[in-house]
Protein backbone atom coordinates (compact mmCIF):
# COMPACT_ATOMS: atom_id res chain seq x y z
CA UNK A 1 0.00 0.00 0.00
CA UNK A 2 2.81 2.53 0.64
CA UNK A 3 4.29 1.84 -2.74
CA UNK A 4 0.70 2.98 -4.04
CA UNK A 5 0.60 5.83 -2.08
CA UNK A 6 3.96 6.65 -3.58
CA UNK A 7 2.24 6.19 -6.89
CA UNK A 8 -0.01 8.82 -6.45
CA UNK A 9 1.68 11.69 -4.87
CA UNK A 10 4.25 10.70 -7.82
CA UNK A 11 2.05 11.76 -9.98
CA UNK A 12 0.77 13.36 -7.62
CA UNK A 13 -0.85 16.29 -8.62
CA UNK A 14 -4.03 15.28 -5.88
CA UNK A 15 -4.27 18.30 -3.89
CA UNK A 16 -6.09 17.83 -0.50
CA UNK A 17 -7.99 20.33 0.92
CA UNK A 18 -5.36 22.45 3.28
CA UNK A 19 -7.02 21.17 6.31
CA UNK A 20 -7.67 17.50 5.90
CA UNK A 21 -5.79 14.77 4.87
CA UNK A 22 -8.49 12.77 4.02
CA UNK A 23 -11.03 12.19 1.36
CA UNK A 24 -14.08 14.98 1.97
CA UNK A 25 -17.67 13.92 0.99
CA UNK A 26 -20.45 16.15 1.05
CA UNK A 27 -23.21 14.80 2.97
CA UNK A 28 -26.27 17.36 2.42
CA UNK A 29 -29.66 17.35 3.87
CA UNK A 30 -32.39 18.86 1.55
CA UNK A 31 -33.11 21.59 3.62
CA UNK A 32 -36.06 23.75 2.58
CA UNK A 33 -35.25 27.04 3.09
CA UNK A 34 -31.32 27.21 3.00
CA UNK A 35 -30.13 28.82 0.26
CA UNK A 36 -26.59 27.39 1.09
CA UNK A 37 -27.59 24.16 -0.35
CA UNK A 38 -28.06 25.76 -3.96
CA UNK A 39 -25.18 27.38 -3.76
CA UNK A 40 -22.82 24.27 -2.83
CA UNK A 41 -25.08 22.72 -5.75
CA UNK A 42 -23.20 24.82 -8.30
CA UNK A 43 -21.06 22.88 -10.17
CA UNK A 44 -17.72 25.32 -9.07
CA UNK A 45 -18.49 23.71 -5.75
CA UNK A 46 -18.29 19.89 -7.01
CA UNK A 47 -14.65 20.36 -8.16
CA UNK A 48 -12.87 22.50 -5.93
CA UNK A 49 -9.11 23.01 -6.17
CA UNK A 50 -6.91 24.59 -3.38
CA UNK A 51 -3.21 25.14 -4.12
CA UNK A 52 -1.63 22.61 -1.73
CA UNK A 53 1.72 23.13 -1.50
CA UNK A 54 3.11 20.54 0.91
CA UNK A 55 0.06 17.75 0.49
CA UNK A 56 0.28 15.11 2.98
CA UNK A 57 0.64 11.94 1.39
CA UNK A 58 -3.58 10.90 1.00
CA UNK A 59 -5.10 8.50 3.55
CA UNK A 60 -6.68 6.88 1.76
CA UNK A 61 -8.57 4.67 4.11
CA UNK A 62 -9.75 8.05 6.23
CA UNK A 63 -12.90 9.78 5.03
CA UNK A 64 -13.63 13.05 6.03
CA UNK A 65 -17.67 14.03 5.83
CA UNK A 66 -18.61 17.08 6.06
CA UNK A 67 -22.68 16.84 6.92
CA UNK A 68 -24.94 19.34 6.32
CA UNK A 69 -28.10 19.29 8.40
CA UNK A 70 -30.38 21.44 10.05
CA UNK A 71 -32.14 19.55 12.23
CA UNK A 72 -30.09 18.94 15.55
CA UNK A 73 -31.49 15.40 16.19
CA UNK A 74 -30.45 14.60 12.37
CA UNK A 75 -27.21 16.05 13.53
CA UNK A 76 -26.66 13.90 16.05
CA UNK A 77 -28.06 11.21 14.60
CA UNK A 78 -25.43 10.95 11.31
CA UNK A 79 -22.92 12.02 13.38
CA UNK A 80 -22.97 8.43 15.16
CA UNK A 81 -23.67 6.70 12.41
CA UNK A 82 -20.38 8.53 10.54
CA UNK A 83 -18.53 7.76 13.23
CA UNK A 84 -19.38 4.03 13.84
CA UNK A 85 -18.31 3.42 10.20
CA UNK A 86 -15.21 5.62 11.07
CA UNK A 87 -15.06 8.17 8.69
CA UNK A 88 -14.59 11.52 10.54
CA UNK A 89 -16.92 13.95 10.64
CA UNK A 90 -18.05 17.64 10.80
CA UNK A 91 -21.59 18.56 11.37
CA UNK A 92 -22.51 22.02 9.94
CA UNK A 93 -26.51 23.37 10.51
CA UNK A 94 -26.02 25.06 6.66
CA UNK A 95 -25.24 25.29 3.60
CA UNK A 96 -23.55 28.70 4.61
CA UNK A 97 -21.77 27.01 7.40
CA UNK A 98 -20.63 24.58 5.11
CA UNK A 99 -18.44 26.87 3.18
CA UNK A 100 -17.31 28.21 5.88
CA UNK A 101 -15.90 25.39 6.71
CA UNK A 102 -14.57 24.59 3.51
CA UNK A 103 -12.91 28.02 3.59
CA UNK A 104 -14.48 28.77 0.32
CA UNK A 105 -16.80 31.37 -0.25
CA UNK A 106 -18.32 32.77 -3.88
CA UNK A 107 -15.63 35.12 -5.22
CA UNK A 108 -12.97 32.02 -4.65
CA UNK A 109 -14.55 29.25 -5.86
CA UNK A 110 -13.56 29.28 -9.47
CA UNK A 111 -10.56 31.25 -9.03
CA UNK A 112 -8.92 27.94 -7.42
CA UNK A 113 -9.31 25.93 -10.37
CA UNK A 114 -6.38 25.79 -12.77
CA UNK A 115 -5.94 23.97 -15.28
CA UNK A 116 -2.66 22.50 -15.09
CA UNK A 117 -3.52 21.09 -11.89
CA UNK A 118 -5.57 18.09 -10.85
CA UNK A 119 -8.14 18.18 -8.14
CA UNK A 120 -10.28 16.31 -6.35
CA UNK A 121 -13.65 16.01 -7.00
CA UNK A 122 -15.69 16.74 -3.52
CA UNK A 123 -18.56 13.59 -3.96
CA UNK A 124 -21.64 15.06 -2.85
CA UNK A 125 -24.70 12.63 -1.73
CA UNK A 126 -28.42 14.59 -0.41
CA UNK A 127 -30.47 13.12 2.05
CA UNK A 128 -34.30 13.64 2.64
CA UNK A 129 -36.91 12.75 3.79
CA UNK A 130 -38.98 13.22 0.95
CA UNK A 131 -39.54 10.30 -1.39
CA UNK A 132 -39.87 12.11 -4.57
CA UNK A 133 -38.57 10.67 -7.63
CA UNK A 134 -38.67 13.75 -9.87
CA UNK A 135 -36.48 15.32 -7.11
CA UNK A 136 -34.41 12.74 -6.63
CA UNK A 137 -33.42 12.64 -10.60
CA UNK A 138 -32.67 16.37 -10.38
CA UNK A 139 -30.46 16.20 -7.29
CA UNK A 140 -28.54 13.45 -9.33
CA UNK A 141 -28.36 15.11 -12.72
CA UNK A 142 -27.32 17.95 -10.82
CA UNK A 143 -24.11 15.77 -10.23
CA UNK A 144 -25.14 14.31 -6.77
CA UNK A 145 -23.89 10.82 -6.39
CA UNK A 146 -26.34 9.12 -4.34
CA UNK A 147 -29.44 10.09 -2.52
CA UNK A 148 -30.14 8.81 1.16
CA UNK A 149 -34.07 8.48 1.90
CA UNK A 150 -34.51 10.02 5.47
CA UNK A 151 -34.78 8.23 8.57
CA UNK A 152 -30.70 7.21 7.53
CA UNK A 153 -29.80 3.71 8.66
CA UNK A 154 -26.22 2.42 9.29
CA UNK A 155 -26.92 0.82 5.97
CA UNK A 156 -26.76 3.68 4.05
CA UNK A 157 -24.22 5.09 5.71
CA UNK A 158 -21.73 2.17 4.69
CA UNK A 159 -22.61 2.66 1.19
CA UNK A 160 -21.13 6.08 1.68
CA UNK A 161 -17.70 4.57 1.43
CA UNK A 162 -18.47 3.66 -1.70
CA UNK A 163 -18.32 7.49 -3.08
CA UNK A 164 -14.98 8.34 -1.94
CA UNK A 165 -13.40 9.97 -4.38
CA UNK A 166 -10.06 8.81 -5.64
CA UNK A 167 -10.33 10.83 -8.74
CA UNK A 168 -7.19 11.94 -9.96
CA UNK A 169 -6.49 13.98 -13.02
CA UNK A 170 -3.00 13.68 -14.63
CA UNK A 171 -1.71 16.37 -17.06
CA UNK A 172 -0.33 13.25 -18.64
CA UNK A 173 -3.64 12.02 -19.78
CA UNK A 174 -3.53 9.00 -17.96
CA UNK A 175 -6.72 6.91 -18.56
CA UNK A 176 -8.09 3.84 -17.27
CA UNK A 177 -10.72 1.38 -19.17
CA UNK A 178 -13.58 1.59 -16.75
CA UNK A 179 -14.99 -1.99 -16.11
CA UNK A 180 -18.53 -2.85 -17.87
CA UNK A 181 -21.19 -0.79 -16.25
CA UNK A 182 -23.17 -2.34 -13.34
CA UNK A 183 -26.73 -2.56 -14.09
CA UNK A 184 -29.31 0.22 -13.51
CA UNK A 185 -29.74 0.77 -10.03
CA UNK A 186 -33.47 1.01 -7.87
CA UNK A 187 -33.97 2.88 -4.91
CA UNK A 188 -35.10 1.73 -1.98
CA UNK A 189 -35.31 3.24 1.29
CA UNK A 190 -35.08 0.27 3.32
CA UNK A 191 -31.77 -0.96 2.09
CA UNK A 192 -30.37 -4.42 2.63
CA UNK A 193 -27.27 -4.51 5.62
CA UNK A 194 -24.96 -6.32 2.74
CA UNK A 195 -23.66 -4.36 -0.14
CA UNK A 196 -25.90 -1.83 -2.26
CA UNK A 197 -28.45 -3.27 -3.81
CA UNK A 198 -29.14 -3.04 -7.38
CA UNK A 199 -31.60 -0.75 -7.94
CA UNK A 200 -33.49 2.34 -10.48
CA UNK A 201 -34.20 5.72 -9.93
CA UNK A 202 -36.58 6.12 -12.78
CA UNK A 203 -37.83 4.44 -16.39
CA UNK A 204 -36.25 7.25 -18.22
CA UNK A 205 -32.80 8.16 -16.44
CA UNK A 206 -30.79 5.98 -17.90
CA UNK A 207 -30.43 8.31 -21.44
CA UNK A 208 -29.94 11.59 -19.51
CA UNK A 209 -27.07 13.89 -20.37
CA UNK A 210 -24.03 13.26 -19.21
CA UNK A 211 -23.25 14.57 -15.30
CA UNK A 212 -21.04 17.58 -14.81
CA UNK A 213 -19.62 15.45 -11.85
CA UNK A 214 -17.36 12.86 -13.76
CA UNK A 215 -18.46 9.68 -12.11
CA UNK A 216 -15.87 8.71 -9.42
CA UNK A 217 -13.26 6.16 -10.33
CA UNK A 218 -11.75 3.80 -7.43
CA UNK A 219 -8.57 3.09 -6.81
CA UNK A 220 -9.26 1.76 -3.47
CA UNK A 221 -9.13 -1.80 -5.35
CA UNK A 222 -5.43 -1.12 -6.42
CA UNK A 223 -4.28 0.49 -3.33
CA UNK A 224 -6.07 -1.54 -0.14
CA UNK A 225 -5.59 -5.16 -2.40
CA UNK A 226 -3.05 -7.41 -0.74
CA UNK A 227 -1.37 -8.13 -3.84
CA UNK A 228 -1.75 -5.07 -5.41
CA UNK A 229 2.01 -3.47 -6.28
CA UNK A 230 3.09 -4.61 -9.08
CA UNK A 231 -0.04 -2.77 -10.93
CA UNK A 232 1.23 0.82 -10.66
CA UNK A 233 -1.83 2.12 -13.06
CA UNK A 234 -3.13 5.16 -11.41
CA UNK A 235 -7.24 5.72 -11.77
CA UNK A 236 -8.42 8.45 -13.53
CA UNK A 237 -11.81 9.89 -14.50
CA UNK A 238 -12.78 11.03 -17.82
CA UNK A 239 -16.26 12.82 -18.79
CA UNK A 240 -17.19 10.49 -21.48
CA UNK A 241 -16.38 7.13 -19.23
CA UNK A 242 -20.30 6.74 -18.11
CA UNK A 243 -23.56 8.06 -19.58
CA UNK A 244 -25.29 8.29 -16.29
CA UNK A 245 -24.58 9.08 -12.64
CA UNK A 246 -26.26 6.21 -11.14
CA UNK A 247 -24.25 3.92 -12.71
CA UNK A 248 -21.78 2.50 -10.08
CA UNK A 249 -19.40 -0.22 -10.11
CA UNK A 250 -19.49 -2.82 -7.47
CA UNK A 251 -16.76 -2.20 -4.69
CA UNK A 252 -14.08 -4.76 -4.47
CA UNK A 253 -11.92 -3.73 -1.68
CA UNK A 254 -11.21 -5.88 1.41
CA UNK A 255 -9.21 -2.83 3.09
CA UNK A 256 -11.90 -0.62 2.98
CA UNK A 257 -14.43 -2.63 5.05
CA UNK B 1 -29.51 -15.75 38.48
CA UNK B 2 -30.49 -13.58 40.41
CA UNK B 3 -34.84 -13.39 40.27
CA UNK B 4 -35.27 -9.78 40.86
CA UNK B 5 -33.15 -9.11 38.26
CA UNK B 6 -34.49 -11.75 35.93
CA UNK B 7 -38.39 -10.57 36.58
CA UNK B 8 -36.56 -6.91 36.04
CA UNK B 9 -35.68 -7.76 32.60
CA UNK B 10 -38.63 -9.49 32.36
CA UNK B 11 -40.90 -6.32 32.80
CA UNK B 12 -38.64 -4.55 31.02
CA UNK B 13 -38.74 -6.37 27.82
CA UNK B 14 -42.79 -6.52 28.20
CA UNK B 15 -42.50 -2.93 28.23
CA UNK B 16 -40.65 -2.12 25.11
CA UNK B 17 -42.77 -5.10 23.00
CA UNK B 18 -45.74 -2.77 24.02
CA UNK B 19 -44.12 0.55 22.83
CA UNK B 20 -43.84 -1.14 19.31
CA UNK B 21 -47.35 -2.90 19.50
CA UNK B 22 -49.17 0.16 20.26
CA UNK B 23 -47.29 2.34 17.52
CA UNK B 24 -45.31 4.32 19.62
CA UNK B 25 -42.03 3.28 18.49
CA UNK B 26 -40.86 2.02 15.18
CA UNK B 27 -37.76 0.08 13.64
CA UNK B 28 -36.01 3.45 13.70
CA UNK B 29 -36.12 3.93 17.24
CA UNK B 30 -34.43 0.01 17.34
CA UNK B 31 -31.67 1.56 14.49
CA UNK B 32 -30.75 4.23 17.37
CA UNK B 33 -30.65 1.71 20.22
CA UNK B 34 -28.55 -0.43 17.85
CA UNK B 35 -26.14 2.43 17.73
CA UNK B 36 -25.79 2.73 21.21
CA UNK B 37 -22.71 0.50 22.62
CA UNK B 38 -20.58 0.35 25.77
CA UNK B 39 -18.77 3.42 25.21
CA UNK B 40 -21.58 5.49 23.97
CA UNK B 41 -24.13 4.29 26.80
CA UNK B 42 -26.39 7.82 26.62
CA UNK B 43 -26.85 8.32 23.23
CA UNK B 44 -30.02 7.38 23.06
CA UNK B 45 -31.08 9.09 26.22
CA UNK B 46 -29.15 11.81 24.75
CA UNK B 47 -31.14 12.04 21.34
CA UNK B 48 -34.09 11.54 22.74
CA UNK B 49 -33.78 14.31 24.67
CA UNK B 50 -32.75 16.60 22.30
CA UNK B 51 -35.91 15.22 20.62
CA UNK B 52 -37.76 16.52 22.94
CA UNK B 53 -36.76 19.84 23.35
CA UNK B 54 -37.37 20.17 19.74
CA UNK B 55 -41.02 19.41 20.09
CA UNK B 56 -41.18 21.74 22.68
CA UNK B 57 -39.55 24.48 20.96
CA UNK B 58 -41.48 23.60 17.23
CA UNK B 59 -44.68 22.96 19.20
CA UNK B 60 -44.49 26.48 20.63
CA UNK B 61 -43.70 28.11 17.13
CA UNK B 62 -46.78 26.55 15.33
CA UNK B 63 -49.04 27.39 18.53
CA UNK B 64 -47.88 31.38 17.75
CA UNK B 65 -48.07 30.00 14.14
CA UNK B 66 -52.00 29.66 15.02
CA UNK B 67 -52.85 31.98 16.90
CA UNK B 68 -52.84 35.34 14.73
CA UNK B 69 -55.97 37.56 15.22
CA UNK B 70 -55.50 38.17 11.51
CA UNK B 71 -54.59 36.26 8.90
CA UNK B 72 -52.80 32.47 10.00
CA UNK B 73 -49.17 31.98 8.13
CA UNK B 74 -50.23 28.36 6.90
CA UNK B 75 -46.64 27.86 5.44
CA UNK B 76 -45.13 28.70 8.28
CA UNK B 77 -46.77 26.00 10.45
CA UNK B 78 -46.24 23.81 7.71
CA UNK B 79 -42.54 24.14 8.15
CA UNK B 80 -42.39 23.66 11.73
CA UNK B 81 -44.57 20.31 10.97
CA UNK B 82 -42.34 19.62 8.41
CA UNK B 83 -39.29 19.78 10.50
CA UNK B 84 -40.80 17.86 13.49
CA UNK B 85 -42.03 14.98 11.34
CA UNK B 86 -38.33 15.05 10.46
CA UNK B 87 -36.74 14.36 14.08
CA UNK B 88 -39.90 12.05 14.67
CA UNK B 89 -38.76 10.15 11.93
CA UNK B 90 -35.29 10.09 12.61
CA UNK B 91 -35.73 8.91 16.16
CA UNK B 92 -38.60 6.65 15.60
CA UNK B 93 -41.46 8.19 17.22
CA UNK B 94 -43.98 6.47 15.11
CA UNK B 95 -46.77 8.35 16.49
CA UNK B 96 -45.71 11.48 16.76
CA UNK B 97 -44.33 11.58 12.78
CA UNK B 98 -48.27 9.83 11.39
CA UNK B 99 -49.69 12.87 13.33
CA UNK B 100 -47.47 14.80 11.12
CA UNK B 101 -48.33 13.67 8.38
CA UNK B 102 -51.51 14.49 8.64
CA UNK B 103 -50.82 17.70 10.26
CA UNK B 104 -49.16 18.28 7.19
CA UNK B 105 -52.11 18.12 5.07
CA UNK B 106 -54.59 20.16 7.01
CA UNK B 107 -51.81 23.25 6.64
CA UNK B 108 -51.57 22.67 2.95
CA UNK B 109 -55.51 22.77 3.10
CA UNK B 110 -54.91 25.37 5.69
CA UNK B 111 -57.81 24.05 7.22
CA UNK B 112 -57.36 26.13 10.35
CA UNK B 113 -59.73 23.99 12.92
CA UNK B 114 -58.28 21.04 11.95
CA UNK B 115 -54.29 22.45 12.22
CA UNK B 116 -55.55 23.85 15.58
CA UNK B 117 -56.81 19.89 16.77
CA UNK B 118 -54.04 18.36 15.53
CA UNK B 119 -51.71 20.41 17.43
CA UNK B 120 -53.31 19.63 19.98
CA UNK B 121 -52.81 16.11 19.46
CA UNK B 122 -49.18 16.47 18.78
CA UNK B 123 -48.54 18.06 22.12
CA UNK B 124 -50.51 15.51 24.31
CA UNK B 125 -48.59 12.82 21.97
CA UNK B 126 -45.18 13.33 22.46
CA UNK B 127 -46.06 14.25 25.82
CA UNK B 128 -47.28 10.76 26.30
CA UNK B 129 -43.71 9.23 24.70
CA UNK B 130 -41.98 10.97 27.06
CA UNK B 131 -43.40 9.81 29.86
CA UNK B 132 -43.46 6.44 28.31
CA UNK B 133 -39.83 6.84 27.75
CA UNK B 134 -39.20 7.76 31.17
CA UNK B 135 -40.42 4.92 32.33
CA UNK B 136 -38.37 2.84 30.08
CA UNK B 137 -34.84 4.55 31.06
CA UNK B 138 -35.87 3.80 34.64
CA UNK B 139 -36.43 0.88 34.04
CA UNK B 140 -33.00 0.36 32.57
CA UNK B 141 -31.74 2.24 35.52
CA UNK B 142 -33.07 -0.54 37.98
CA UNK B 143 -32.18 -3.50 36.51
CA UNK B 144 -28.24 -2.34 36.66
CA UNK B 145 -28.26 -0.92 40.08
CA UNK B 146 -29.88 -4.67 40.83
CA UNK B 147 -26.68 -5.64 39.22
CA UNK B 148 -28.19 -6.95 35.68
CA UNK B 149 -27.49 -6.01 32.16
CA UNK B 150 -30.14 -4.49 30.33
CA UNK B 151 -31.51 -7.41 27.47
CA UNK B 152 -31.38 -6.35 23.67
CA UNK B 153 -35.10 -6.56 23.34
CA UNK B 154 -35.64 -8.55 19.80
CA UNK B 155 -38.95 -6.68 18.01
CA UNK B 156 -39.56 -9.31 15.31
Amino acid sequence: RGRANENICELSLVLNFNILSSQLLLLLSAMASDGGVSCLRRSEMMSVGIGGMDSPPLDVDEVHVLAVDDSLVDRIVIERLLRITSCKVTAVDSGWRALEFLGIDNENASAELDESSSFRQVPVVIMSSENVITRIDRCLEEGAEDFLLKPVKLADVKRLRNYLTRDVKLSNGNKRKLPEDSPPLTLSPDSPDSSPPPSTLSPDSSDSSSPPLSPVEIISSQLSSPIDDEDDDVLTSSPESSPSPVRRQKMRSPGLD
Amino acid sequence: MDAHVAQLQMQYRNYILSLYQQGFLDDQFTELKSLQDDGTPDFVAEVLSLFFDDCVKLVGNMARALDQTGTVDFSQVGANVHQLKGSSSSVGAKRVKGLCINFKELCEAKNYEGCVRCLQQVDIEYKTLKAKLQDMFNLEKQIVQAGGIVPQVDIN
